[in-house]
Protein backbone atom coordinates (compact mmCIF):
# COMPACT_ATOMS: atom_id res chain seq x y z
CA UNK A 1 0.00 0.00 0.00
CA UNK A 2 1.34 3.38 -0.96
CA UNK A 3 -0.75 5.23 1.63
CA UNK A 4 1.75 6.62 4.16
CA UNK A 5 -0.66 6.37 7.07
CA UNK A 6 -1.07 2.65 6.69
CA UNK A 7 2.59 1.71 6.31
CA UNK A 8 5.23 1.31 8.99
CA UNK A 9 8.84 2.47 8.39
CA UNK A 10 10.17 -0.91 7.36
CA UNK A 11 7.69 -1.11 4.51
CA UNK A 12 5.42 -3.80 5.92
CA UNK A 13 1.72 -2.88 6.09
CA UNK A 14 0.53 -1.38 9.37
CA UNK A 15 -2.14 -3.69 10.73
CA UNK A 16 -2.42 -2.53 14.33
CA UNK A 17 -5.37 -0.46 15.47
CA UNK A 18 -4.49 3.16 16.22
CA UNK A 19 -6.30 6.44 16.73
CA UNK A 20 -3.35 8.10 15.04
CA UNK A 21 -4.81 6.90 11.79
CA UNK A 22 -6.97 9.73 10.48
CA UNK A 23 -9.54 7.38 9.01
CA UNK A 24 -10.02 5.61 12.33
CA UNK A 25 -10.32 8.91 14.15
CA UNK A 26 -12.99 10.27 11.81
CA UNK A 27 -14.84 6.96 11.87
CA UNK A 28 -15.00 6.83 15.65
CA UNK A 29 -15.88 10.51 16.09
CA UNK A 30 -18.77 10.28 13.67
CA UNK A 31 -20.06 7.18 15.44
CA UNK A 32 -20.00 8.98 18.78
CA UNK A 33 -21.67 12.02 17.22
CA UNK A 34 -24.42 9.87 15.74
CA UNK A 35 -25.10 8.14 19.06
CA UNK A 36 -25.18 11.49 20.83
CA UNK A 37 -27.65 12.99 18.37
CA UNK A 38 -29.86 9.92 18.55
CA UNK A 39 -29.98 10.25 22.33
CA UNK A 40 -30.73 13.95 21.96
CA UNK A 41 -33.63 13.15 19.61
CA UNK A 42 -35.08 10.76 22.19
CA UNK A 43 -34.74 13.32 24.96
CA UNK A 44 -38.11 15.10 24.33
CA UNK A 45 -39.96 11.78 24.22
CA UNK A 46 -38.54 10.59 27.49
CA UNK A 47 -38.90 13.93 29.21
CA UNK A 48 -42.58 14.01 28.23
CA UNK A 49 -43.04 10.47 29.50
CA UNK A 50 -41.24 11.40 32.71
CA UNK A 51 -43.46 14.41 33.29
CA UNK A 52 -46.60 12.41 32.58
CA UNK A 53 -45.62 9.73 35.06
CA UNK A 54 -44.60 12.23 37.74
CA UNK A 55 -47.68 14.43 37.39
CA UNK A 56 -50.32 11.87 36.41
CA UNK A 57 -48.93 8.59 37.70
CA UNK A 58 -50.17 8.94 41.25
CA UNK A 59 -53.78 9.10 40.03
CA UNK A 60 -53.53 5.76 38.25
CA UNK A 61 -55.98 3.37 39.85
CA UNK A 62 -58.85 1.18 38.72
CA UNK A 63 -61.33 3.92 39.65
CA UNK A 64 -59.61 6.34 37.25
CA UNK A 65 -60.90 4.23 34.38
CA UNK A 66 -64.27 3.31 35.87
CA UNK A 67 -65.56 6.64 37.17
CA UNK A 68 -67.12 9.64 35.48
CA UNK A 69 -65.38 12.96 35.13
CA UNK A 70 -66.08 15.13 38.18
CA UNK A 71 -67.77 18.50 37.91
CA UNK A 72 -65.89 21.74 38.44
CA UNK A 73 -64.56 22.06 41.97
CA UNK A 74 -65.41 18.48 42.92
CA UNK A 75 -62.93 15.88 44.12
CA UNK A 76 -62.60 12.22 43.11
CA UNK A 77 -64.01 10.86 39.90
CA UNK A 78 -62.06 9.56 36.92
CA UNK A 79 -61.78 9.66 33.18
CA UNK A 80 -63.70 6.47 32.39
CA UNK A 81 -66.25 8.09 30.09
CA UNK A 82 -63.48 9.84 28.13
CA UNK A 83 -61.39 6.67 27.69
CA UNK A 84 -64.46 4.75 26.53
CA UNK A 85 -65.46 7.67 24.30
CA UNK A 86 -62.07 7.70 22.60
CA UNK A 87 -62.40 4.00 21.90
CA UNK A 88 -65.93 4.42 20.52
CA UNK A 89 -64.96 7.30 18.24
CA UNK A 90 -61.99 5.26 17.01
CA UNK A 91 -64.24 2.28 16.31
CA UNK A 92 -66.67 4.49 14.35
CA UNK A 93 -63.73 6.00 12.46
CA UNK A 94 -62.39 2.51 11.69
CA UNK A 95 -65.76 1.34 10.38
CA UNK A 96 -65.51 4.06 7.73
CA UNK A 97 -61.79 4.26 7.10
CA UNK A 98 -60.81 0.59 7.03
CA UNK A 99 -63.04 -0.58 4.18
CA UNK A 100 -62.56 2.68 2.30
CA UNK A 101 -58.80 2.82 2.77
CA UNK A 102 -58.13 -0.85 2.06
CA UNK A 103 -60.39 -0.97 -1.00
CA UNK A 104 -58.74 2.19 -2.32
CA UNK A 105 -55.34 0.59 -1.70
CA UNK A 106 -56.43 -2.49 -3.66
CA UNK A 107 -57.58 -0.28 -6.50
CA UNK A 108 -54.30 1.63 -6.57
CA UNK A 109 -52.04 -1.40 -6.31
CA UNK A 110 -53.92 -3.99 -8.37
CA UNK A 111 -56.06 -2.15 -10.87
CA UNK A 112 -55.02 1.48 -11.36
CA UNK A 113 -51.48 0.93 -12.59
CA UNK A 114 -50.22 4.18 -14.07
CA UNK A 115 -53.69 5.29 -15.12
CA UNK A 116 -54.69 8.92 -14.75
CA UNK A 117 -57.32 8.22 -12.11
CA UNK A 118 -54.79 6.23 -10.09
CA UNK A 119 -52.25 9.04 -10.28
CA UNK A 120 -54.83 11.59 -9.17
CA UNK A 121 -56.04 9.45 -6.25
CA UNK A 122 -52.46 8.80 -5.14
CA UNK A 123 -51.61 12.50 -5.31
CA UNK A 124 -54.77 13.44 -3.40
CA UNK A 125 -53.86 10.86 -0.75
CA UNK A 126 -50.40 12.36 -0.31
CA UNK A 127 -51.85 15.85 0.00
CA UNK A 128 -54.44 14.66 2.53
CA UNK A 129 -51.84 12.99 4.78
CA UNK A 130 -50.30 16.41 5.28
CA UNK A 131 -53.62 18.17 5.80
CA UNK A 132 -53.96 20.03 9.15
CA UNK A 133 -56.26 17.91 11.30
CA UNK A 134 -58.40 20.89 12.23
CA UNK A 135 -59.61 21.03 8.62
CA UNK A 136 -61.02 17.51 8.97
CA UNK A 137 -62.91 18.74 12.03
CA UNK A 138 -64.22 21.82 10.25
CA UNK A 139 -65.29 19.70 7.30
CA UNK A 140 -67.18 17.22 9.51
CA UNK A 141 -68.69 20.16 11.39
CA UNK A 142 -70.05 21.67 8.19
CA UNK A 143 -71.11 18.38 6.65
CA UNK A 144 -72.63 16.62 9.65
CA UNK A 145 -72.93 18.79 12.76
CA UNK A 146 -74.60 21.65 10.88
CA UNK A 147 -76.91 19.44 8.85
CA UNK A 148 -77.97 17.21 11.78
CA UNK A 149 -78.00 20.22 14.13
CA UNK A 150 -76.14 18.23 16.77
CA UNK A 151 -72.60 17.55 17.91
CA UNK A 152 -72.14 13.81 17.86
CA UNK A 153 -69.85 10.83 18.27
CA UNK A 154 -70.72 9.99 14.69
CA UNK A 155 -69.41 13.33 13.41
CA UNK A 156 -66.25 12.82 15.49
CA UNK A 157 -65.76 9.41 13.94
CA UNK A 158 -66.16 10.80 10.43
CA UNK A 159 -63.64 13.58 11.10
CA UNK A 160 -61.17 11.01 12.39
CA UNK A 161 -61.85 8.69 9.45
CA UNK A 162 -60.94 11.52 7.04
CA UNK A 163 -57.55 11.68 8.74
CA UNK A 164 -57.08 7.90 8.67
CA UNK A 165 -58.07 7.05 5.10
CA UNK A 166 -55.03 8.52 3.29
CA UNK A 167 -52.56 6.79 5.62
CA UNK A 168 -54.32 3.44 5.37
CA UNK A 169 -54.61 3.80 1.59
CA UNK A 170 -50.99 4.74 0.89
CA UNK A 171 -49.35 2.28 3.30
CA UNK A 172 -51.79 -0.38 2.11
CA UNK A 173 -50.81 0.25 -1.50
CA UNK A 174 -47.12 -0.14 -0.61
CA UNK A 175 -47.84 -3.39 1.23
CA UNK A 176 -49.82 -4.79 -1.72
CA UNK A 177 -47.16 -3.76 -4.22
CA UNK A 178 -44.54 -5.56 -2.15
CA UNK A 179 -46.25 -8.89 -2.91
CA UNK A 180 -44.07 -10.53 -5.59
CA UNK A 181 -45.56 -10.48 -9.09
CA UNK A 182 -44.75 -14.19 -9.46
CA UNK A 183 -47.35 -15.01 -6.79
CA UNK A 184 -50.03 -13.20 -8.78
CA UNK A 185 -48.99 -15.09 -11.91
CA UNK A 186 -49.09 -18.37 -10.01
CA UNK A 187 -52.68 -17.71 -8.96
CA UNK A 188 -53.72 -16.48 -12.40
CA UNK A 189 -52.05 -19.53 -13.96
CA UNK A 190 -54.13 -21.76 -11.69
CA UNK A 191 -57.25 -20.25 -13.20
CA UNK A 192 -58.01 -17.70 -10.51
CA UNK A 193 -59.78 -14.56 -11.66
CA UNK A 194 -58.33 -11.14 -10.85
CA UNK A 195 -60.67 -10.88 -7.87
CA UNK A 196 -59.81 -14.35 -6.57
CA UNK A 197 -56.12 -13.61 -7.00
CA UNK A 198 -56.46 -10.41 -5.01
CA UNK A 199 -58.63 -11.83 -2.24
CA UNK A 200 -57.05 -15.25 -1.84
CA UNK A 201 -53.39 -14.56 -2.51
CA UNK A 202 -52.37 -10.90 -2.61
CA UNK A 203 -54.43 -9.58 0.31
CA UNK A 204 -53.47 -12.33 2.81
CA UNK A 205 -49.81 -11.98 1.85
CA UNK A 206 -49.91 -8.20 2.31
CA UNK A 207 -51.98 -8.30 5.50
CA UNK A 208 -49.18 -7.62 8.01
CA UNK A 209 -48.13 -4.53 6.06
CA UNK A 210 -51.71 -3.31 5.74
CA UNK A 211 -52.32 -3.81 9.46
CA UNK A 212 -49.22 -1.78 10.25
CA UNK A 213 -50.65 1.13 8.30
CA UNK A 214 -53.97 0.75 10.08
CA UNK A 215 -52.28 0.76 13.50
CA UNK A 216 -50.25 3.86 12.68
CA UNK A 217 -53.33 5.66 11.39
CA UNK A 218 -55.27 4.67 14.53
CA UNK A 219 -52.49 5.78 16.83
CA UNK A 220 -52.28 9.15 15.12
CA UNK A 221 -56.05 9.69 15.03
CA UNK A 222 -56.46 8.73 18.69
CA UNK A 223 -54.32 11.59 19.86
CA UNK A 224 -55.98 14.24 17.70
CA UNK A 225 -57.95 16.94 19.49
CA UNK A 226 -58.80 19.40 16.76
CA UNK A 227 -61.11 17.19 14.71
CA UNK A 228 -63.13 16.32 17.82
CA UNK A 229 -63.51 19.84 19.22
CA UNK A 230 -66.05 20.80 16.57
CA UNK A 231 -67.69 17.43 16.21
CA UNK A 232 -67.82 15.09 19.21
CA UNK A 233 -67.56 17.98 21.65
CA UNK A 234 -67.55 16.53 25.18
CA UNK A 235 -69.88 14.90 27.65
CA UNK A 236 -69.76 14.39 31.40
CA UNK A 237 -71.82 11.23 31.13
CA UNK A 238 -71.30 7.66 30.01
CA UNK A 239 -71.89 6.75 26.40
CA UNK A 240 -75.57 5.78 26.28
CA UNK A 241 -75.58 3.95 22.98
CA UNK A 242 -76.52 6.98 20.91
CA UNK A 243 -73.95 7.93 18.31
CA UNK A 244 -75.99 11.05 17.56
CA UNK A 245 -75.09 12.65 20.88
CA UNK A 246 -71.89 14.41 22.00
CA UNK A 247 -69.29 12.08 23.50
CA UNK A 248 -66.29 12.49 25.77
CA UNK A 249 -62.78 11.75 24.58
CA UNK A 250 -59.36 11.74 26.21
CA UNK A 251 -57.89 14.34 23.91
CA UNK A 252 -60.71 16.84 24.41
CA UNK A 253 -60.65 16.11 28.15
CA UNK A 254 -56.99 17.06 28.23
CA UNK A 255 -57.73 20.21 26.25
CA UNK A 256 -60.60 21.21 28.56
CA UNK A 257 -59.14 20.25 31.93
CA UNK A 258 -55.56 21.37 31.44
CA UNK A 259 -56.65 24.99 31.36
CA UNK A 260 -58.97 24.56 34.33
CA UNK A 261 -58.38 26.68 37.45
CA UNK A 262 -59.23 23.66 39.61
CA UNK A 263 -56.10 21.77 40.58
CA UNK A 264 -57.84 18.40 40.65
CA UNK A 265 -59.09 18.75 37.08
CA UNK A 266 -55.66 19.64 35.77
CA UNK A 267 -54.26 16.61 37.60
CA UNK A 268 -56.88 14.47 35.85
CA UNK A 269 -55.67 15.98 32.56
CA UNK A 270 -52.16 14.72 33.36
CA UNK A 271 -53.52 11.27 34.13
CA UNK A 272 -55.58 11.28 30.92
CA UNK A 273 -52.45 12.23 28.96
CA UNK A 274 -50.62 9.31 30.48
CA UNK A 275 -53.46 6.92 29.55
CA UNK A 276 -53.62 8.32 26.02
CA UNK A 277 -49.87 8.02 25.49
CA UNK A 278 -50.01 4.48 26.84
CA UNK A 279 -52.79 3.60 24.38
CA UNK A 280 -50.85 5.07 21.46
CA UNK A 281 -47.71 3.31 22.61
CA UNK A 282 -49.52 -0.02 22.80
CA UNK A 283 -50.80 0.43 19.26
CA UNK A 284 -47.35 1.35 17.96
CA UNK A 285 -45.74 -1.60 19.68
CA UNK A 286 -48.44 -3.87 18.27
CA UNK A 287 -47.67 -2.51 14.80
CA UNK A 288 -43.97 -3.19 15.33
CA UNK A 289 -44.69 -6.74 16.44
CA UNK A 290 -46.72 -7.32 13.29
CA UNK A 291 -43.92 -5.97 11.08
CA UNK A 292 -41.26 -8.01 12.80
CA UNK A 293 -43.26 -11.21 12.53
CA UNK A 294 -41.43 -13.60 10.20
CA UNK A 295 -42.69 -13.05 6.67
CA UNK A 296 -43.37 -16.73 6.18
CA UNK A 297 -47.11 -16.52 6.13
CA UNK B 1 -29.66 -32.44 -58.97
CA UNK B 2 -28.56 -34.28 -55.89
CA UNK B 3 -31.53 -35.00 -53.65
CA UNK B 4 -29.25 -35.57 -50.65
CA UNK B 5 -28.18 -31.97 -50.19
CA UNK B 6 -29.39 -30.45 -46.96
CA UNK B 7 -32.56 -28.49 -47.24
CA UNK B 8 -32.28 -24.75 -47.37
CA UNK B 9 -33.97 -22.75 -44.67
CA UNK B 10 -37.24 -22.02 -46.46
CA UNK B 11 -37.73 -25.74 -47.15
CA UNK B 12 -36.92 -26.62 -43.59
CA UNK B 13 -39.49 -24.17 -42.37
CA UNK B 14 -42.12 -26.13 -44.23
CA UNK B 15 -40.97 -29.44 -42.84
CA UNK B 16 -43.19 -29.51 -39.77
CA UNK B 17 -46.29 -29.45 -41.93
CA UNK B 18 -45.11 -32.66 -43.55
CA UNK B 19 -44.13 -34.42 -40.33
CA UNK B 20 -47.48 -33.50 -38.89
CA UNK B 21 -49.37 -35.55 -41.46
CA UNK B 22 -46.88 -38.39 -41.53
CA UNK B 23 -46.82 -39.08 -37.82
CA UNK B 24 -50.41 -38.37 -36.93
CA UNK B 25 -51.09 -42.04 -36.25
CA UNK B 26 -48.05 -42.92 -34.12
CA UNK B 27 -48.65 -39.80 -32.04
CA UNK B 28 -52.03 -40.80 -30.77
CA UNK B 29 -54.80 -38.38 -29.84
CA UNK B 30 -53.98 -34.70 -29.53
CA UNK B 31 -54.59 -32.72 -26.36
CA UNK B 32 -53.80 -29.46 -28.03
CA UNK B 33 -53.44 -28.42 -31.61
CA UNK B 34 -51.50 -25.21 -31.69
CA UNK B 35 -51.54 -23.47 -35.07
CA UNK B 36 -49.93 -20.12 -34.54
CA UNK B 37 -49.67 -17.92 -37.61
CA UNK B 38 -48.53 -14.71 -35.95
CA UNK B 39 -48.11 -13.38 -32.41
CA UNK B 40 -47.84 -9.65 -31.99
CA UNK B 41 -46.95 -7.50 -29.03
CA UNK B 42 -48.30 -4.19 -30.27
CA UNK B 43 -46.58 -3.62 -33.63
CA UNK B 44 -43.83 -6.10 -32.84
CA UNK B 45 -44.12 -9.46 -34.57
CA UNK B 46 -42.79 -11.82 -31.90
CA UNK B 47 -43.50 -15.24 -33.42
CA UNK B 48 -44.73 -16.51 -36.77
CA UNK B 49 -45.58 -19.90 -38.24
CA UNK B 50 -45.46 -22.24 -35.28
CA UNK B 51 -47.69 -25.27 -35.68
CA UNK B 52 -47.09 -27.58 -32.75
CA UNK B 53 -49.65 -30.30 -32.10
CA UNK B 54 -49.29 -31.71 -28.58
CA UNK B 55 -50.05 -35.40 -28.14
CA UNK B 56 -51.66 -36.95 -25.11
CA UNK B 57 -49.37 -38.51 -22.46
CA UNK B 58 -46.27 -37.24 -24.15
CA UNK B 59 -43.71 -34.63 -23.25
CA UNK B 60 -43.32 -31.95 -25.89
CA UNK B 61 -40.26 -29.73 -25.57
CA UNK B 62 -39.69 -26.29 -27.04
CA UNK B 63 -36.05 -25.45 -27.59
CA UNK B 64 -34.23 -22.66 -29.38
CA UNK B 65 -31.92 -19.72 -28.88
CA UNK B 66 -32.77 -16.82 -26.57
CA UNK B 67 -35.48 -14.57 -27.95
CA UNK B 68 -36.87 -17.18 -30.34
CA UNK B 69 -40.27 -16.94 -28.66
CA UNK B 70 -40.47 -20.40 -27.09
CA UNK B 71 -41.88 -19.01 -23.84
CA UNK B 72 -44.22 -16.77 -25.80
CA UNK B 73 -45.60 -19.81 -27.62
CA UNK B 74 -45.99 -21.76 -24.38
CA UNK B 75 -47.82 -18.87 -22.71
CA UNK B 76 -50.20 -18.76 -25.64
CA UNK B 77 -51.37 -22.24 -24.75
CA UNK B 78 -53.14 -21.16 -21.55
CA UNK B 79 -53.72 -17.53 -22.47
CA UNK B 80 -51.17 -16.20 -19.99
CA UNK B 81 -50.13 -13.73 -22.68
CA UNK B 82 -53.47 -12.00 -22.24
CA UNK B 83 -51.80 -10.11 -19.39
CA UNK B 84 -49.18 -8.63 -21.71
CA UNK B 85 -50.41 -5.31 -23.10
CA UNK B 86 -50.71 -5.32 -26.90
CA UNK B 87 -50.69 -9.11 -27.21
CA UNK B 88 -52.49 -10.36 -30.33
CA UNK B 89 -52.63 -13.81 -31.86
CA UNK B 90 -53.40 -14.82 -35.43
CA UNK B 91 -54.15 -18.49 -35.82
CA UNK B 92 -55.85 -20.92 -33.53
CA UNK B 93 -55.11 -23.02 -30.48
CA UNK B 94 -57.44 -25.99 -30.34
CA UNK B 95 -57.73 -27.51 -26.90
CA UNK B 96 -59.68 -30.76 -26.91
CA UNK B 97 -61.60 -29.63 -29.94
CA UNK B 98 -62.27 -26.02 -28.90
CA UNK B 99 -60.38 -22.93 -29.99
CA UNK B 100 -59.32 -21.27 -26.75
CA UNK B 101 -59.06 -17.96 -28.59
CA UNK B 102 -62.58 -18.12 -29.99
CA UNK B 103 -64.81 -15.24 -28.97
CA UNK B 104 -66.81 -16.00 -25.85
CA UNK B 105 -64.15 -18.25 -24.36
CA UNK B 106 -63.31 -17.36 -20.75
CA UNK B 107 -59.52 -17.38 -20.30
CA UNK B 108 -60.00 -18.06 -16.58
CA UNK B 109 -61.84 -21.27 -17.44
CA UNK B 110 -59.08 -22.22 -19.90
CA UNK B 111 -56.41 -21.85 -17.23
CA UNK B 112 -58.33 -24.09 -14.84
CA UNK B 113 -57.84 -27.07 -17.16
CA UNK B 114 -54.26 -26.23 -18.12
CA UNK B 115 -51.71 -26.12 -15.33
CA UNK B 116 -48.57 -24.01 -15.40
CA UNK B 117 -45.22 -24.26 -13.68
CA UNK B 118 -43.04 -21.16 -13.88
CA UNK B 119 -39.33 -20.54 -14.22
CA UNK B 120 -39.02 -19.21 -10.67
CA UNK B 121 -40.62 -21.40 -8.00
CA UNK B 122 -43.57 -19.33 -6.81
CA UNK B 123 -45.38 -20.95 -3.89
CA UNK B 124 -47.91 -18.80 -2.08
CA UNK B 125 -46.94 -17.32 1.28
CA UNK B 126 -48.98 -19.86 3.18
CA UNK B 127 -48.73 -23.42 4.42
CA UNK B 128 -47.74 -26.34 2.20
CA UNK B 129 -51.25 -27.71 2.70
CA UNK B 130 -52.93 -24.49 1.59
CA UNK B 131 -50.63 -24.19 -1.41
CA UNK B 132 -51.82 -27.53 -2.76
CA UNK B 133 -55.42 -26.90 -1.69
CA UNK B 134 -55.54 -23.60 -3.58
CA UNK B 135 -56.69 -25.00 -6.92
CA UNK B 136 -59.12 -27.38 -5.24
CA UNK B 137 -60.74 -24.49 -3.39
CA UNK B 138 -60.87 -22.45 -6.59
CA UNK B 139 -62.72 -25.30 -8.27
CA UNK B 140 -65.03 -25.69 -5.25
CA UNK B 141 -63.80 -29.26 -4.79
CA UNK B 142 -66.15 -31.09 -2.42
CA UNK B 143 -64.29 -34.33 -1.80
CA UNK B 144 -61.59 -35.35 0.66
CA UNK B 145 -58.96 -32.59 0.69
CA UNK B 146 -56.42 -34.50 2.77
CA UNK B 147 -56.51 -37.40 0.34
CA UNK B 148 -56.18 -35.24 -2.78
CA UNK B 149 -53.37 -33.23 -1.25
CA UNK B 150 -51.44 -36.35 -0.29
CA UNK B 151 -52.01 -37.74 -3.78
CA UNK B 152 -50.73 -34.53 -5.41
CA UNK B 153 -47.68 -34.32 -3.15
CA UNK B 154 -46.89 -37.98 -3.82
CA UNK B 155 -47.32 -37.30 -7.52
CA UNK B 156 -44.80 -34.50 -7.24
CA UNK B 157 -42.37 -36.75 -5.31
CA UNK B 158 -42.53 -34.40 -2.33
CA UNK B 159 -44.75 -36.28 0.10
CA UNK B 160 -42.05 -38.07 2.09
CA UNK B 161 -40.17 -34.83 2.67
CA UNK B 162 -43.13 -32.74 3.83
CA UNK B 163 -45.72 -35.16 5.24
CA UNK B 164 -44.86 -34.16 8.83
CA UNK B 165 -44.88 -30.43 8.19
CA UNK B 166 -47.88 -29.74 5.99
CA UNK B 167 -48.79 -26.79 8.20
CA UNK B 168 -45.44 -25.04 7.81
CA UNK B 169 -44.76 -22.37 5.23
CA UNK B 170 -44.17 -23.37 1.63
CA UNK B 171 -41.56 -20.61 1.43
CA UNK B 172 -39.41 -22.40 4.03
CA UNK B 173 -38.67 -25.23 1.57
CA UNK B 174 -35.55 -25.40 -0.61
CA UNK B 175 -35.75 -24.17 -4.22
CA UNK B 176 -36.12 -27.66 -5.65
CA UNK B 177 -38.76 -28.57 -3.08
CA UNK B 178 -40.60 -25.32 -3.80
CA UNK B 179 -40.69 -26.17 -7.49
CA UNK B 180 -42.05 -29.63 -6.73
CA UNK B 181 -44.62 -27.98 -4.46
CA UNK B 182 -45.64 -25.84 -7.44
CA UNK B 183 -45.95 -28.99 -9.52
CA UNK B 184 -48.08 -30.60 -6.79
CA UNK B 185 -50.24 -27.48 -6.71
CA UNK B 186 -50.71 -27.71 -10.46
CA UNK B 187 -51.48 -31.43 -10.64
CA UNK B 188 -53.84 -31.39 -7.63
CA UNK B 189 -56.61 -30.22 -9.96
CA UNK B 190 -55.69 -32.92 -12.52
CA UNK B 191 -55.11 -30.62 -15.49
CA UNK B 192 -55.43 -31.94 -19.02
CA UNK B 193 -52.17 -30.29 -19.92
CA UNK B 194 -49.24 -29.13 -17.80
CA UNK B 195 -47.13 -26.28 -19.15
CA UNK B 196 -43.63 -25.88 -17.75
CA UNK B 197 -41.66 -22.75 -18.57
CA UNK B 198 -37.97 -23.55 -17.94
CA UNK B 199 -38.91 -25.23 -14.65
CA UNK B 200 -35.32 -26.13 -13.77
CA UNK B 201 -33.43 -23.01 -14.71
CA UNK B 202 -33.39 -21.74 -11.12
CA UNK B 203 -32.42 -25.13 -9.68
CA UNK B 204 -29.18 -26.97 -9.00
CA UNK B 205 -28.30 -30.11 -10.99
CA UNK B 206 -29.56 -32.56 -8.38
CA UNK B 207 -32.93 -30.83 -8.03
CA UNK B 208 -33.07 -30.61 -11.82
CA UNK B 209 -32.58 -34.35 -12.16
CA UNK B 210 -35.38 -35.00 -9.68
CA UNK B 211 -37.78 -32.79 -11.62
CA UNK B 212 -36.83 -34.58 -14.84
CA UNK B 213 -37.49 -37.99 -13.29
CA UNK B 214 -40.76 -36.61 -12.03
CA UNK B 215 -41.77 -35.43 -15.49
CA UNK B 216 -41.22 -38.91 -16.89
CA UNK B 217 -43.48 -40.34 -14.18
CA UNK B 218 -46.09 -37.64 -14.64
CA UNK B 219 -46.51 -38.28 -18.33
CA UNK B 220 -48.21 -41.60 -17.54
CA UNK B 221 -51.16 -39.54 -16.32
CA UNK B 222 -50.66 -36.09 -17.73
CA UNK B 223 -49.56 -34.35 -20.87
CA UNK B 224 -46.63 -31.99 -20.56
CA UNK B 225 -45.27 -29.17 -22.68
CA UNK B 226 -41.96 -27.78 -21.53
CA UNK B 227 -39.74 -24.90 -22.56
CA UNK B 228 -36.08 -25.53 -21.89
CA UNK B 229 -32.79 -23.93 -22.82
CA UNK B 230 -31.07 -27.13 -21.81
CA UNK B 231 -30.65 -29.43 -24.80
CA UNK B 232 -29.70 -32.43 -22.68
CA UNK B 233 -32.88 -31.94 -20.74
CA UNK B 234 -34.97 -32.03 -23.91
CA UNK B 235 -33.13 -35.18 -24.99
CA UNK B 236 -33.63 -36.85 -21.61
CA UNK B 237 -37.33 -36.17 -21.19
CA UNK B 238 -39.06 -35.10 -24.38
CA UNK B 239 -40.88 -37.41 -26.78
CA UNK B 240 -41.13 -34.70 -29.37
CA UNK B 241 -39.15 -31.52 -29.70
CA UNK B 242 -39.95 -28.29 -31.47
CA UNK B 243 -36.97 -26.19 -32.50
CA UNK B 244 -37.65 -22.50 -32.86
CA UNK B 245 -35.25 -20.03 -34.36
CA UNK B 246 -35.13 -16.29 -34.54
CA UNK B 247 -35.31 -14.41 -37.80
CA UNK B 248 -33.42 -11.13 -37.61
CA UNK B 249 -33.41 -10.36 -41.32
CA UNK B 250 -36.04 -7.60 -41.42
CA UNK B 251 -34.32 -5.65 -38.63
CA UNK B 252 -36.77 -7.23 -36.23
CA UNK B 253 -36.61 -10.31 -34.04
CA UNK B 254 -39.26 -12.79 -34.99
CA UNK B 255 -39.26 -16.36 -33.78
CA UNK B 256 -40.50 -19.16 -36.00
CA UNK B 257 -40.64 -22.93 -35.99
CA UNK B 258 -37.84 -24.67 -37.87
CA UNK B 259 -38.74 -28.28 -37.22
CA UNK B 260 -40.93 -30.29 -34.91
CA UNK B 261 -40.14 -33.98 -34.78
CA UNK B 262 -39.60 -36.90 -32.45
CA UNK B 263 -36.74 -35.88 -30.14
CA UNK B 264 -34.37 -38.64 -31.18
CA UNK B 265 -34.80 -37.86 -34.88
CA UNK B 266 -34.37 -34.15 -34.32
CA UNK B 267 -31.11 -34.57 -32.45
CA UNK B 268 -29.66 -37.41 -34.51
CA UNK B 269 -30.76 -36.27 -37.92
CA UNK B 270 -31.52 -32.56 -37.88
CA UNK B 271 -32.86 -31.37 -41.20
CA UNK B 272 -32.27 -27.64 -41.10
CA UNK B 273 -28.86 -25.99 -40.98
CA UNK B 274 -30.01 -23.86 -38.04
CA UNK B 275 -30.94 -26.96 -36.05
CA UNK B 276 -27.59 -28.58 -36.80
CA UNK B 277 -25.71 -25.49 -35.71
CA UNK B 278 -27.81 -25.08 -32.58
CA UNK B 279 -27.42 -28.64 -31.33
CA UNK B 280 -23.70 -28.44 -32.05
CA UNK B 281 -23.75 -25.57 -29.58
CA UNK B 282 -22.63 -22.88 -32.00
CA UNK B 283 -24.94 -20.32 -30.44
CA UNK B 284 -27.33 -20.08 -27.56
Amino acid sequence: MADATTESPDGSPELRFSFANRRTLVDRSLTVLAIGLAAFALFPLFSVLYMLIVRGGHLLSPSLLTELTPGAGMEGGGIGNAALGTLIVVVVASLFSLPLGILAAIYLAEYAGESQLGTIVRFAGKVLTGMPSILAGVFAYAAIVVTTKSFSAFAGGVAMAILMVPTIMLTGEQALRAVPEKMRLAALGMGASRMETTLRVVLPTALPGILTGVMLALARAMGETAPLLFTALFSDYWFDGKLGAPIASLSVLIYNFSGSPFAHLSELAWAASLVLVALVLVLNVAAQVIIRRPKEF
Amino acid sequence: MNMEIPMSAPDAAKAPALTRAASAVERGPLVMDCRIQRIYYGQFLAVRDADVPIAKNQITAFIGPSGCGKSTVLRCLNRMNDFVPGFRLEGSVQFRGQDIYAPGVDPVAVRRSIGMVFQQPNPFATTIYNNVAFGLKLNRFKGDYAERIEQALRGAALWDEVKDKLQTSGLALSGGQQQRLCIARAIAVEPDLLLMDEPCSALDPIATRRIEELMLELKQRYTIAIVTHNLQQAQRVADRTAFLFVDTTAGSRTGYLIEYRPTEELFNDPRAEQTKAYIRGEFS
